[in-house]
């Protein structure tokens, strides 16, 4: 590991810290319904979509019509999304002329956006028109940030209410939450995307001349446009020269901002991140990661303020960041110790004023070891799942950092909303341990834990091993499935169970070297997505709705604290247990084979 | 006479090999299906028995042996949980068996009218109905549960409680509630029945200690989802790992597939059996160490709370203080040397039996050397208290020394010309001041002085609220003393708070308040005033000694009638619910190291590079597999003295008792199989079994 690299991931979690407070602090008041400063801006339009939408603002509904609510809300943007796709070629916007999208990729996308996941089986630039990309997938990546926000914020107030039998009002917290949130954040970042010269045009493309000519072999076309057939029926080649190239353009910048800010990922371009026009700077690679992880990390000091005892969000925000540090930095170290086959046969990988060094297979120079590293950490930590490198190219063990994040189950700042409200079923678990190891029934800031919350919590916690396992072990057996991977072997296991990991966990990104826009990987991946997510988000709000009504009972010596390092380690044991126990064997035949195959 | 109390050594021969023979019974599927960890665990057991006929066959992927040894592995580990669970239930129905020996039938007197003196018939226990009545006599046995309406008797209830001194039986008042089986020593008694054959208090206790009505409480219900939820994810684990295998074998051109007996070794390893196994037995026990505390808990659940009491009322007599006030000064008035005032009270209190009576000669002898003397022989009248005069005293040679509450002693002097100097009243005002009880003597019409007499303390009581309190329980005292004496008295023992001059309505009012502040509270009590306020506790210990009403509307009997003891019900409860946290953790802690035995024996004929894994050095793939199987089964008996004795509690701050415990068997749990399963791993390598 290089100086460089220290200093990166301690500026990175530095900054997230700093601006945890003033965020959460923002956000509790959002969801309190307080003042904000921007309300008075922005109030009537608030007010008016209210009446527009028929909503009363003042009106609470318990867990099962706000579940019902955000039901109705993803599955109509779901099928808003998948129509736009469907229909893109004859809408406005689509100056590359792209024709529609097909039926099972553009189900796949709907979900994967509706979702917050944004697997995309597709390419960005020659797939989705400006619209769907600008008013289908942007207007999602809002939306489904703050529903995962929404049902966060149901579960905080059903922790901190008693003998309640509402949990607020779904439409009032999505509103609140776009409007004073998501908006103005990717507001400004958009705007400081654009300094560093991420695009923002209605311009489809640009042609630009090449600095080198190169010389191609194409296909021979005749007079219609078909390529000419020799007599063994093979296209008839011939040699070309390439002097311009098409840059494909577009609203990017705002598209990007949400991206990140929201834990989307899914990118205009099909390279995501690693995309100049995405990403072209260290400075803007430095704000992307901050973005990723500013919210997921301020709505932990959000639920402090929320329940009433600031160390609580502390002392989860602290389980976080001790996971993904080290795990970040172990990401970093193999990366930057390089590739072993290629240390065996002399070459020099060490990092010197020449080269980087380490393995800079798949990766952008300009961001380097350090930078896509920590990047693959951060945005497989979040379910985020933007990618600035090919996560397929990492070293074994590099690679197997980005898969493990996920598969601890997006609880490591997680997604919007949804890390957090992850992170929360596990605590209830270990509080349920913990809680019987001091001799009380178990209980969380004063809420006592009964079989029907267990209940919830061990279905939420189970959805996710399900799809992940089942939806590996249905591809690594079936033809479908083994089309897929790109490369034999070990690695075209960690490819499928990768993908499966992703859209299990509502990550997005991709391991890529798989290729998962066929019929078989688009459904299955689509069901793993929505059971990911709403297999998840309903136990949830059952679970909300069951701590709110309770009553609770106060803290004493014989209360298990809940915000003592003692209990975060206990917190991280219990995520790191089940993710492993889970999770062990299929690493162990993936990437733990891998590298130790490599290692003799 | 056995008591049921009495704990007997845990690997007792007897109970060990009717244990071994019910451990066998429940193998039915029946049972097992109650235990959802341990029935899928059956089921392995099961199928990996047809493998083993089939290896026998010479069709297996495996070598006979190793089937045979894997099915054998896990068949054992049913037997083990079973073998707790009767263990658990052998000491419970031990138990149960002393107790039904007082359930033979005993004739019963059966009165045709319901008074003494009427004309009885003599007919079987069994034929006595709700609201019969009987007349017991002297030398009879009890035959029914009861309420006395008529009579006074001393009755030996050693059967219930094991205290051989008998107790008072009265009609009216607290003491009016009979049991079935006990024996009436002296005088006789009318009862009339409260419950009809096989609701007695003895049969829900012999039901209760044989756990045939023991139902699970919230908390095991919740644990068991847990189990389930983690039961499930094992099984996809396991049942994804043969695709997984599947493929890695065709992408490495080596190894075979795994095989189904180690996937089946490689489930049971990992299904949380230590827990599983022994969840029930840990609940049994839990009851059964109540029991020896000689308390009749009237369900799991009420147990578990005592655990989570976090208020206690506890009444001042009897519990914080000895039932008896006791004299500690003299006080003279002016013009009176302490030693007159000491042998006029000495004299006035020489014929009186009261405990403060008595304890007024004995400060006399202690503080002046005053003996005792014959009040007969002095030719002295002792003038008995009565609720009129409010005094007692003696006549003696024209001496009419007299001793009482000081506006009883003020009217009595007044009417003999005299009257309360001001000192003496103020005497009087500072001892009820400091909690205690003034009681002013006089001879004739003059005052000689002022007896402070004290509610004496409990000894260790104070030590006893100070651990309450480090654990996070508030104590309260409740009294009917007035708010000046219950302070002074709170304040020397100790407790958080008090309820002076409490009422039924105060003390119902009280528990409300702390209740609807999420506090769970507990109290005890025997009285039929107390059975609004039992019936509103959450833990609501009522004394054996106490009224049917009192017993109905509690949840608990202590048969020793020691208001104490609902500290001790606390620690059970803690305790009982620490064991199951305790080896939940250590359960699933135990799987790290099973990973590291089978992973690489499963998989690294295929990718040689897992041997790296096997960081025990264990000998052979199959005696890796084995010694997990047979550890994940022995890990069960070893604990089973744990899971019937309990883990350790000392009263701690909940923050120290999960480091203790996360220390113990969190890390212990993940480490121990380590060495655990090297050991067995050599054992089988000298063994040649591997």
């Amino acid at each position: 590991m290089t100086p460089n690299s220290l200093v990166q991931v301690g500026l990175l979690v530095g900054l997230l810290l700093a601006l945890a407070r003033p965020l959460g602090w923002y956000m509790a008041r959002v969801y309190e319904g307080k003042p904000v400063g921007l309300d008075r801006v922005l109030g009537p339009l608030e007010r008016l979509i209210y009446r527009v939408c028929l909503v009363n603002p003042a009106e609470e509904t318990g867990w099962k019509a706000y579940a019902r609510d955000m039901i109705l809300f993803n599955l109509a943007g779901l099928l808003v999304l998948y129509a736009l796709q469907r229909v893109q070629a004859w809408l406005p916007l689509d100056p590359l002329h792209f024709g529609p999208v097909s039926p099972e990729s553009a189900f796949n996308t709907a979900v994967s956006f509706t979702t917050n996941t944004n697997w995309q089986g597709y390419a960005g630039e020659t797939t989705m028109s400006q619209l769907s990309q600008m008013a289908g997938l942007a207007v999602q990546n809002f939306l489904s940030a703050a529903s995962g926000m929404a049902v966060l914020v149901a579960l905080i107030r059903g922790i901190v209410r008693r003998r309640s039998d509402t949990l607020g009002n779904f439409w009032v917290d999505v509103v609140r939450g776009t409007l004073y949130i998501l908006l103005p954040l990717s507001f400004v970042l958009a705007l400081a995307l654009v300094s560093q010269g991420v695009v923002q045009t209605f311009t489809g493309s640009a042609t630009v001349p090449l600095l080198q000519p190169a010389a191609v072999s194409q296909p021979k076309l005749d007079a219609a446009g078909k390529p000419v057939l020799d007599a063994r029926g093979d296209p008839v080649m011939e040699a070309a020269t390439v002097s311009a190239q098409v840059l494909p353009l577009g609203p990017v910048a705002s598209q990007v901002a949400i991206k990140d800010l929201g834990t989307n990922g899914g990118g205009f371009y099909n390279t995501n991140a690693a995309h100049p026009f995405e990403n072209p700077t260290p400075l803007s690679n430095l704000l992307q990661l901050i973005a990723i992880g500013a919210i997921g990390a301020g709505l932990c000091v959000t639920f402090g303020i929320m329940v009433g005892d600031r160390r609580q969000g502390w002392a989860l925000l602290a389980a976080m960041l001790l996971l993904l540090v080290p795990l970040m930095l172990v990401c970093l170290a193999q990366e930057q110790a390089g590739n072993p086959v290629l240390g065996r046969l002399g070459v020099n990988q060490a990092a010197s004023a020449l080269q980087p060094g380490g393995n800079m297979e798949g990766k952008e120079a300009r961001f380097g070891v350090a930078g896509s590293a920590t990047w693959a950490a951060l945005t497989t930590a979040t379910s985020c799942g933007a990618a600035n490198s090919m996560h397929d190219s990492f070293t074994p063990l590099g690679g197997l950092v980005p898969l493990f994040l996920m598969q601890l189950g997006e609880v490591v700042l997680g997604g919007v909303g949804s890390g957090l409200y992850g992170m929360l079923l596990f605590v209830v678990v270990a509080v349920f341990a913990a809680g019987l190891m001091v001799g009380r029934t178990p209980e969380y800031l004063g809420k006592k834990i009964d079989p029907f919350d267990m209940k919830m919590a061990a279905l939420g916690i189970l959805a996710m091993p399900l799809v992940v396992l089942l939806g590996t072990a249905l591809a690594s057996v079936t033809k479908a499935g083994l089309a897929g991977p790109a490369n034999p072997g070990i690695h075209g296991f960690t490819e499928m169970l990768y993908a499966f990991t992703s859209a299990g966990n509502n990550n997005g990104s991709a391991f890529a070297g798989l290729n998962a826009n066929t019929p078989f990987y688009n459904m299955t991946l689509a069901l793993a997505m929505l059971a990911g997510r709403f297999l998840v988000k309903l136990p949830v709000l059952a679970l909300a709705g069951s701590l709110a009504r309770k009553k609770a009972a106060p803290a004493g010596p014989g209360t298990l604290p809940t915000h003592s390092p003692l209990f975060v380690a206990w917190l991280l044991a219990v995520v790191i247990i089940v993710g492993g126990l889970t999770f062990f064997p299929a690493l162990a035949l993936g990437p733990i084979a891998e590298f130790l195959t490599h290692a003799r | 006479m056995s008591h049921p109390g009495q704990p007997a050594p845990i690997f007792d021969p007897a109970l060990v090999r009717s244990a071994v023979w019910d451990s066998v019974l429940k193998l039915s599927p029946r049972h097992m299906v109650r235990n959802p960890v341990m029935f899928v665990v059956e089921a392995g057991a099961a199928f990996s028995t047809l493998l083993a006929v089939q290896a026998l066959r010479g069709h297996g992927q495996d070598s006979p042996f190793f089937v045979i040894a894997v099915s054998l592995g896990l068949w054992f580990t049913v037997l083990f949980a079973n073998f707790a669970e009767a263990m658990a239930e052998g000491r419970g129905k031990a138990q149960a068996a002393s107790l039904r020996r007082s359930r033979r039938q005993i004739p019963a007197k059966f009165l045709t009218e319901p008074r003494h003196g009427g004309h009885f018939a003599v007919i079987p226990s069994a034929n006595l109905r709700k609201n019969d009545t009987v007349l017991v006599e002297a030398g009879d046995e009890i035959p029914c549960d009861g309420e006395v309406i008529e009579g006074v008797a001393s009755v030996n209830e050693a059967v219930i409680t094991g205290e051989s001194a008998p107790v008072i039986r009265e009609s009216g008042g607290d003491r009016s509630a009979v049991t079935g089986g006990t024996l009436v020593l002296s005088d006789w008694l009318v009862v009339r029945v409260t419950a009809d054959p096989g609701q007695t208090f003895l049969d829900r206790m012999i039901a209760l200690v044989e756990g045939a009505r023991r139902q699970k409480t919230p908390n095991e219900i919740a644990l068991d989802i847990l189990l389930a939820g983690l039961s499930i994810i094992f099984l996809l684990v396991t049942v994804t790992l043969m695709p997984f295998s599947l493929y890695a074998v065709r992408a490495a051109g080596a190894g075979t597939a795994v095989t189904i007996a180690t996937l089946l070794a490689l489930l049971v390893c990992l299904l949380p059996t230590t827990i599983g196994g022994l969840l029930s037995a840990i609940g049994i026990a839990g009851m059964n160490r109540l029991i020896q505390a000689n308390v009749i808990a009237l369900s799991g659940r009420s147990v578990e709370a005592a655990g989570d009491v976090d208020v206690l009322l506890l009444d001042k007599t009897g519990t914080i203080t000895l039932g008896n006030r006791e004299a500690v000064a003299f006080m003279p008035a002016p013009g009176v040397t302490e030693a007159a005032l000491a042998d006029a009270a000495q004299l006035a209190s020489l014929a009186d039996e009261t405990p403060e009576g008595r304890s007024i000669v004995v400060l006399a002898k202690e503080r002046h050397g005053i003996r005792g003397r014959d009040i007969s022989a002095l030719g002295a009248a002792f003038v008995p208290f009565t609720a009129h005069t409010r005094m007692s005293g003696v006549d003696l040679n024209g001496r009419q020394i007299r001793k009482g509450a000081a506006d009883a002693v003020e009217a009595h002097i007044r009417n003999l010309g005299g009257a309360l100097s001001a000192e003496v009243r103020r005497d009087v005002d500072a001892i009820a001041r400091n909690g205690g009880t003034p009681l002013v003597v006089s001879d004739g019409a003059r005052v000689l002085g002022t007896v402070h007499l004290k509610d004496v303390v409990k000894g260790g009581i104070h030590e006893r609220f100070l651990e309450l309190r480090r654990i996070g329980i508030k104590t309260v005292m409740i009294t009917g003393d007035n708010p000046l004496t219950a302070a002074a008295i709170a304040a020397e023992a100790g407790v958080d708070d008090f309820l002076a001059e409490a009422t039924p309505e105060a003390k119902l009012g009280l528990i409300r308040e702390y209740q609807a502040k999420g506090h769970l509270v507990a109290m005890t009590g025997d009285g039929t005033n107390d059975a609004p306020a039992l019936a509103q506790a959450d833990v609501a210990m009522a004394m054996n000694s106490g009224t049917q009403a009192a017993k109905e509307a509690g949840n608990m009997v202590d048969l020793d009638s020691n208001p104490t003891k609902l500290l001790e019900v606390v620690a059970i409860g803690k305790q009982l619910l620490m064991t199951r946290g305790a080896l939940t953790t250590f359960s699933i802690a135990n799987d790290v190291a099973k990973y590291f035995a089978i992973i690489p024996a499963a998989f690294a004929a295929t990718y040689p590079g897992l041997q790296a894994l096997n960081v025990m050095h264990l000998a052979t793939p199959q005696s890796a597999i084995l010694s997990a199987v047979i550890f994940n089964a022995l890990i069960i008996v070893a604990l089973i003295p744990l899971s019937l004795k309990g883990v350790k509690y000392r009263p701690a701050s909940a923050a120290a008792l999960l480091r203790r415990n996360l220390l113990l068997y969190g890390v212990g749990g993940l480490l121990l199989p380590f060495p655990g399963i090297k050991l067995i791993d050599m054992a089988l390598v000298a063994l040649h079994l591997a």
